[in-house]
């Protein structure tokens, strides 16, 4: 017993690292699983005002841009108004709540803090619960989609980027009904994400459109991605993999729309006894 | 002893604020950022506690990490360069280690650059491998770490050199 003691007093300092070495080891394995990084994260009292301090003051350098982005969505909104007879306007936003019978509620939020460095990115709102903000809402912008709400706190959300190689989010070809799944590998440049598991049958051309599928609960049809940039047929030869350029610059994001179906528990209700 | 205490209180503070609303929105060609907080780390007074210095060091990197999302990454990488920071002094300063007379402010700058390229290398190393948690992207995980960890060693050596002269 006393040698036992005294090989802990001896080790105190390595036994002290190896705990918390493994303590951090297991935080980071924990944070690669999805929904579980419950504890490390920004969207917390402390961090989220710390964060929503700076951008208070950062945003001022930003209201040059911000202001010609909204004035370009207003722009977008009024012709639409105006030639509403007219189906095939460029551009054409979906998030329009009429057209889906009011099953989406929109909201709006300001990002405080945004990542684009890493390979697991995430961007901090500064609305949460109190707002009913919940998990697995949607994210966008007026020009495409940002990501998924994996985390809130009573006064904060954080937002799994589509910058993140932990997200998936189903998308289709705007020509043909041939979907994917939306990803990012981790190594392209910041305003490049790959469609994957598109079907080698699909129409697929250099320059065409990406929208949302309608498969998810998350987004509705039809929301913009971005246009493809280029394409390879997978080595199995059954699927392309197409490296899609975003319509959202992701290095510069203020506003953001969150989308909340109002009909996604009916769905997922359904579909769940049939998972069983 | 006291000073002493509340300056690194301060430094701590200052540090993570720094790094998580400066440093790490550089994103200098694209991706590149420099993690200077690890100063912290480096200039730690040598004579002091090293278990409190290792726990420190753990919640150092923990405070980044719970600020950028990372899971335990930071705190991972700093509790091992906490660790293993003796051997590097004795490398890098030698014999002025041994009669633990040493203080950062009096040592030469190209020892001081030394041990500051072994440990940041190491500690963007670890950081950038668990980050990215995938053995196949290594050469991903080594450009990122060569090229943050001269950013950072630059940074670290101006405001070493900025901050040291008031402080003699």
């Amino acid at each position: 017993m006393q040698q036992i003691i005294n090989f802990v007093i001896r080790n105190k300092t390595f036994l002290l690292f190896l705990l918390l070495f493994v303590i951090s080891l297991g935080l980071t394995i924990q944070s690669h699983s999805y929904h579980k990084s419950k504890f490390i994260n920004s969207a917390n009292f402390l961090t989220g005002g710390i964060y929503e301090g700076a951008s208070g003051i950062s945003d001022y350098f930003d209201l040059d841009d911000q202001n010609k982005i909204l004035v370009e969505e207003n722009n977008r909104l009024r012709s639409q108004v105006f030639n509403s007879g007219d189906s095939t306007v460029v551009g054409r936003s979906s998030i329009d709540s009429v057209s889906y019978n009011g099953r989406y509620t929109i909201q709006s939020a300001k990002i405080i803090n945004n990542n684009y460095s890493s390979s697991k990115n995430y961007l901090t709102l500064n609305k949460g619960e109190k707002d009913a903000i919940k998990e697995d809402l949607g994210v966008i912008t007026s020009k495409g989609i940002v990501g998924i709400i994996d985390n809130t706190s009573n006064g904060y959300a954080r937002v799994l980027s589509i910058l993140n190689t932990k997200s998936r989010i189903n998308a289709q070809l705007k020509a043909s009904n041939h979907i994917g799944s939306l990803e990012w590998d981790g190594k392209s440049h910041v305003n490049t994400v790959q469609l994957t598991d598109v079907s080698k049958f699909a129409p697929v051309k250099i320059g065409d459109t990406i929208i949302t599928g309608g498969e998810s609960t998350i987004f509705p049809k039809g929301i913009p991605i971005g246009i493809i940039e280029s394409f390879v047929l997978d080595i199995s030869g059954d699927t392309y993999t197409i490296q899609v350029t975003l319509f959202n610059d992701m290095t510069n994001l203020s506003h953001v729309y969150i989308i909340e179906n109002l009909d996604s528990e009916e769905i997922k209700l359904l579909e769940n006894p049939i998972d069983e | 002893m006291n000073s002493l205490n509340i300056n690194s209180i301060v430094r701590f503070l200052v540090l993570i604020l720094a790094q998580v609303l400066v440093f790490s929105n550089i994103n200098f060609i694209g991706s590149i950022n420099p993690y200077p907080y690890i100063l912290f780390i480096l200039l730690f007074p040598i004579n002091n506690n090293r278990t409190l210095f290792i726990f420190l060091s753990f919640m150092l990197g923990l405070f980044v990490d719970i600020f950028s999302n990372s899971g335990g990454v930071h705190a991972a990488a700093c509790v091992t360069v906490a660790f293993i920071r003796p051997p590097v002094l004795k490398f890098a300063f030698g014999m002025v280690y041994e009669h633990q007379t040493i203080k950062f402010n009096n040592t030469e700058f190209g020892n001081r650059i030394i041990y500051f390229s072994i440990l940041i290398f190491i500690h963007h190393f670890i950081m950038f491998l668990l980050e990215i948690f995938n053995i196949s992207n290594i050469l991903l995980v080594l450009q990122k770490t060569l090229f943050s960890s001269i950013f950072t060693v630059i940074l670290c050596a101006v405001i070493s050199i900025l901050f040291s002269n008031k402080q003699r």
